[in-house]
């Protein structure tokens, strides 16, 4: 990327990041306030100290009237700047999470509206982690890393100011020693980065390989491969135990370092401080309060230098869930759309073009009509794009010439939510909901529980969602858990024997179904289909013979369309995947 | 947490090197405010210039001091973390390979992938940190102390009191804080996994209107998250004021106690100054054991969920030598047999069938009627609850497993590659020459599949061979079972990816094999295994009917019912 485009790219993030603080703007204005009051007061104290000490010069001479008022103002500084400290942190805190709901929220918003193109080209994995992982980063580093950075700007200035009143001279040796510190981090972090990120590939090649090998256990075993695999295994975990040993070791050099540093400031302050105090320049409070300061002045120093990096990383997750958050999303609906109410099923496409990537067209000039009632069959080899058909008819994807007409409409000038509402659409992949199987049945409709069970007896599915442990209210996790795929595939079923709703797209929806339980759904779907214009991919060649037209599609495109018979005639591509269905090995 | 000091062993001089040298850096440390004590005292008190350049110079020499020995401690801690870490990931590793696959399938392959990967890093964190500072930390805070008691009895009382207050409250802040954020994580998760959701389920969330009520749930579960963080954060803002008030208090009482104890004259103003400075040490060392605290206890959690894996014993033991095989028995024969996994409702029922040497038996049945359970019985990847399994005349259990395995050209249903090339995931059949490979390649029809690709044999095979399609996958494992020119050949559902002209061609191929092995297929459909010499159905793990295709259609009515749903009634 050019360095102007990724300036006016940080520029805009920054942007976008302060119209989210906007409401909390007088909050952050308070907290920058605040806890300049409480690191002021934090560092006067070590002077109060000083002072009570030199209230005491020896045996019988102490000033105990100087050491009381010194300890009550110990005393109110240090409750007062406990409370400035209490109500900063809360005020950020508040800000902070505020903030990251906001930013959830939007980014959410987006990803429901973000159009299937997107959804099915982007890992599902490096989503997720934009709304959930980079948006506490960006929270962390950025806000609390900002507060964190103004506090230690703030220490580090005032303990300038405070020192100088003391003694400059002290003063210099501590500022020029100080940023060595600084030096030894930054060198010593420089210098492991690539040792961490060798440890963290060879972690990653290791993870891999663990992934394969325990998760091909039964081929591994198989083949007897479990001691090659150990091998495999163990070269790998050597290299990353040697590269593991170099990061950690020589990273965790730095906090000796830095604190030997430390150990120098403050010996050559005890040094400096005590022959100033000798020669009368000083009073030995004032080295107590010097000695105090010379061991803080350092730890902003360090933490600053953590902050900035943070700051950067927090930026980078910003960037990210922005450009998620300004993701182009699906067409909104036209102005004047019209509402699919009381479909009958007519369907036809016109000279549709379509692809997916502008290099490799698929679809072209592609017509189509359905008349209500009718049952189109979609068939083909796996892969061959049968689901793209699906994609155009329910508008996950928008033809890129031509048009397709639902009832006579453009389907661009549908209510999208109506279009969907017209079709019951039974996938192959037998997704779940997480919840109970009663919400999985349901999916978002009222129904009562009478419906329900009407919808899962017709699906078939009802005699063994008796039998599930806690049956209709059966938790259902992520992977779909306690169920078998055919199962899955019943609820799935299920779910349109609810909603009856006038067209159907069933894509390979019996698939994992064995075909005696197959048959018995079979005649559900002859009630169903009944007067219902359907869409019905199948693999299973004796399901799509009473079709009244059949799309033959192989390599993403349709090659052939019309009745069995017609097809059968034509002796094309049809004919031999029908023929191999019966071939005899002889 | 046996094994975690098991395997710790050969590293003891390093364990106990690593926290005796950072004890060295901390006493040294300790003596800090005893020298700058001096200065004030002898130095400042006497005007002795030498004596403080002498002092400074003795602080230059702890700081030395400090840094070798804590260098050096670092070094042996990462040295012995992380080799346990890599000598417990290795046998967890071997033993997993050990367990048996009922095991395998009770604790399940994701929990023991995060064992192997997330849980030992976290177990190897810990122990780093246990080494580094378990030691040092209390060392410092009592050391404190104690110093403190050697200087004035008196005034290190109130040492006793603030460390026993300072460390109340920083461990119940941060033990208060936990269960509060275990919730915010709770909630997290639930949003991780609606977002999650509505990504996989992109299609039918739209397909059945639920964008709405999805974005509602969302917000409903941000909100809550929201409310949890301010509660979580509320308990953990007061840490920082809340000690800072105490230890300032602390200071408070020392400075008058001092001042009295000065004024008594039994204490100098330079024991004052380091009793100050002793205090401040304190708070720091404090909060960073109770954070060590945490770490530890993470990595103790962890631990101990590595250590259930590898408590659990494998369930299977496999003979060393060899048995006497009977060259005139069937090459597999069931006998009577009853399995069922982990107790639960048997997969299968009372099976017995042979397959002769050379002999082609097709299994059929339902989804779920145990077809796939049956395959795992020949090379014994679970044992029988009831009956036997025999190989050549022999019960699997008196094989060893690399003999019995051998044998076996198994093509599982999910068809797995491994990273590498092509040709290293097909001689995992076995050695073989090009010859070799380029008939098994041919008679798995897999020959265009190599062609489509760059390298041919040499082209590389990613990760689970993501790099092919689920077609292109069954077909290389087929080749790669068919290179070892197995005596029995077991293809699970293996061409259901194959389309109804490659899956014929394929069958045309196996019964032309010259080695005639004895081969099982596996399917649901009736095509696939219509010609075998002997046709098994299964139905709910039982036998419904054994025989050739023209005779179950006759005699048995699950067969005739496959077959019709998938022809139709009038074929």
């Amino acid at each position: 990327m050019p360095k102007t485009e990724k300036t006016t790219l940080r520029r805009d993030t920054w942007r976008r990041l302060f119209s989210y603080l906007k409401r909390s703007l007088p909050i952050l204005v308070l907290t920058i306030l605040l806890s300049a009051a409480a690191v002021i007061l934090s560092l006067y104290i070590p002077i109060l100290c000083g002072r009570a000490i030199d209230c005491m010069t020896g045996a019988g001479e102490v000033d105990f009237d100087g050491i009381a008022d010194c300890l009550v103002r110990i005393g109110v500084c240090a409750c007062l700047c406990g409370i400035l400290q209490w109500v900063m942190n809360s005020l950020n805190n508040r800000m902070t999470y505020r903030v990251v709901c906001d930013v959830r929220r939007d980014a959410f918003d987006t990803l429901t509206h973000l159009p299937l193109s997107y959804v099915d080209s982007h890992p599902h994995g490096g989503t997720v982690s934009r709304v959930i992982a980079d948006v506490d980063q960006f929270a962390d580093g950025l806000l609390l890393g900002f507060t964190q950075f103004f506090t230690g700007i703030a220490t580090i200035v005032c303990t300038l100011v405070f020192m100088l009143t003391i003694s400059p001279l002290i003063t210099l040796a501590v500022v020029v020693l100080t940023p060595l510190s600084l030096f030894v981090a930054s060198f010593i972090a420089k210098k492991t980065y690539d040792m961490f990120r060798l440890q963290s590939d060879t972690r990653s090649e290791l993870t891999a390989q663990i992934n394969e090998v325990v998760g091909g256990q039964p081929v591994v075993r198989a083949f007897s491969r479990e001691k090659d695999c150990l091998d495999q295994f163990d070269e790998i975990n050597g290299r990353l135990e040697k590269c593991s040993l170099r990061a950690i070791f020589f990273s965790s050099i730095t906090n000796p370092s830095t604190r030997f540093i430390n150990n120098v400031v403050y010996a050559a302050v005890a040094l400096t401080g005590a022959l100033t105090v000798i020669s009368g320049g000083m009073t030995v409070g004032g080295l107590t309060s010097f000695l105090a300061y010379a061991n803080q002045y350092t730890k902003p120093f360090n933490e600053i230098s953590g902050v900035i990096t943070e700051l950067q990383n927090a930026l980078a997750c910003a960037e990210r869930i922005f450009t998620l958050i300004d993701e182009e999303r699906e067409p909104a609906d036209r102005e004047g759309a019209v509402l699919l109410d009381g479909a009958k099923g007519e369907i036809r496409a016109e000279h549709v073009d379509f692809s997916y990537v502008p290099e490799r067209d698929l679809i072209r000039d592609f017509n189509l009509t359905v008349h209500p009632g009718q049952r189109v069959a979609i068939v083909g080899p796996t892969g061959c794009g049968k689901t793209t058909i699906i994609n155009l008819l329910m508008r996950f994807y928008d033809v890129n010439a031509g048009v397709i007409r639902a009832e006579g409409h453009d389907l661009r000038d549908i209510v999208r939510e109506s279009l969907h509402g017209a079709y019951g659409m039974v996938l192959q992949d037998t997704w779940m909901l997480r919840g109970t199987v009663r919400d999985n049945i349901a999916m978002g409709r009222e129904a009562t529980d009478e419906e329900i069970v009407a919808a899962a007896k017709a699906a078939h599915a009802h005699s063994f969602i008796r039998r599930l442990p806690d049956g209709y209210d059966t938790v259902i996790s992520d992977d779909g858990g306690v169920l078998s795929a055919g199962q899955r595939q019943l609820l799935c079923i299920a779910r349109v024997m609810l909603a009856i709703p006038p067209m159907l797209i069933l894509d390979e929806a019996t698939s994992s179904i064995d075909t005696r339980t197959e048959m018995k759904i079979q005649n559900a779907f002859a009630t169903l289909m009944q007067g219902r214009t359907s869409f019905i991919v199948a693999h299973r060649l004796s399901t799509i013979r009473e079709a009244d037209i059949i799309l033959v599609m192989n390599a993403g495109r349709i090659v052939e369309s019309g009745t069995h018979e017609e097809l059968l005639a034509r002796g094309g591509f049809y004919s031999v995947l029908w023929g191999s269905q019966f071939e005899n090995v002889s | 947490m046996r094994n975690l000091f098991f395997n710790l062993k050969q590293y003891t001089l390093e364990s106990i090197l690593g926290p005796l040298f950072k004890l060295l850096e901390a006493m040294f440390e300790l003596f800090v405010p005893l020298v700058v004590a001096d200065i004030v005292d002898r130095g400042i008190g006497a005007g002795d210039r030498s004596f403080v350049v002498s002092r400074f110079l003795l602080l230059i020499a702890l700081g030395v001091i400090g840094i070798v020995c804590s260098i050096t401690a670092q070094y042996f801690a990462a040295k012995a973390s992380v080799g346990c870490a890599a000598a417990l990931r290795r046998s967890l590793y071997d033993h997993i390979q050990k367990l048996s696959f009922s095991d395998l399938d009770r604790i399940g392959v994701p929990t023991l992938i995060t064992r192997l990967t997330g849980d030992l890093n976290t177990v190897q964190n810990g122990l780093n940190l246990a080494l580094r500072l378990l030691l040092r930390s209390p060392f410092v805070v009592f050391g404190a102390m104690i110093m403190a008691f050697t200087i004035d009895a008196r005034a290190a009382l109130i040492f006793l009191a603030a460390i026993v207050i300072l460390a109340a409250v920083v461990f119940g802040i941060m033990l208060g804080s936990v269960p509060a954020y275990k919730k915010v994580q709770e909630e997290l998760d639930s949003l991780t996994g609606t977002t999650r959701e509505n990504l996989t389920g992109a299609r039918v969330i739209r397909a059945f209107g639920m964008e709405r009520g999805e974005r509602e749930k969302f917000a409903s579960h941000n909100d809550a998250l929201y409310r949890r963080q301010l509660f979580a954060g509320r308990i953990s803002a007061l840490m920082n004021p809340l000690t800072f008030v105490i230890l300032n208090g602390g200071i408070i009482l020392l400075l008058y106690t001092s001042g009295v104890r000065v004024s008594e004259g039994g204490l100098t103003v330079g024991q004052t100054v380091a009793l100050y400075n002793y205090m401040t040490q304190i708070l720091v060392e404090l909060v960073k054991f109770a954070n060590l605290i945490i770490s530890i206890s993470k990595a103790v959690s962890c631990m101990k969920r590595v250590d259930e894996v590898l408590r659990t014993e494998p369930a299977m033991r496999f003979p060393d030598a060899d048995p006497r095989e009977d060259p005139t028995a069937p090459a597999v024969e069931f006998r009577n047999v009853t399995l069922s996994y982990n107790g639960g409702d048997p997969a299968l029922t009372d099976l017995s069938f042979k397959v002769g040497h050379g002999e082609t038996v097709g299994i059929i049945g339902g989804t779920g009627s145990g077809k796939s359970s049956l395959a795992a019985l020949i090379p014994r990847f679970y044992d029988v609850t009831d009956g036997e399994v025999l190989v050549d005349g022999v019960n699997v259990k008196d094989y060893p497993a690399k003999t019995l395995r051998d044998k076996i050209g198994y093509v599982l249903q999910r068809a797995s590659l491994f990273k590498g090339t092509i040709r290293s995931n097909l001689l995992w059949g076995g050695d073989a020459d090009g010859e070799a490979l380029d008939a098994a390649i041919t008679s798995a029809q897999a020959a265009d599949v190599i062609l489509s690709k760059e390298d041919g044999l040499d082209s590389a095979v990613e990760q689970n061979g993501r790099n092919f399609s689920g077609g292109q996958r069954q077909r290389l494992t087929i080749a790669r079972a068919l290179v070892r020119r197995p005596e029995i050949l077991i293809l699970d559902d293996s061409a259901s990816a194959l389309d109804f002209a490659t899956d014929a061609a394929l069958r045309k191929e196996l019964a032309g094999l010259d080695y005639k092995p004895a081969t099982v297929i596996i399917s649901q459909r009736t095509a696939s295994i219509r010609h075998a010499d002997k046709i098994v159905v299964l139905d709910d793990g039982a036998v419904a009917g054994i025989g050739t295709h023209d005779a179950l259609l006759k005699t048995c009515s699950v067969y005739r019912e496959i077959y019709e749903s998938q022809y139709g009634k009038e074929d």
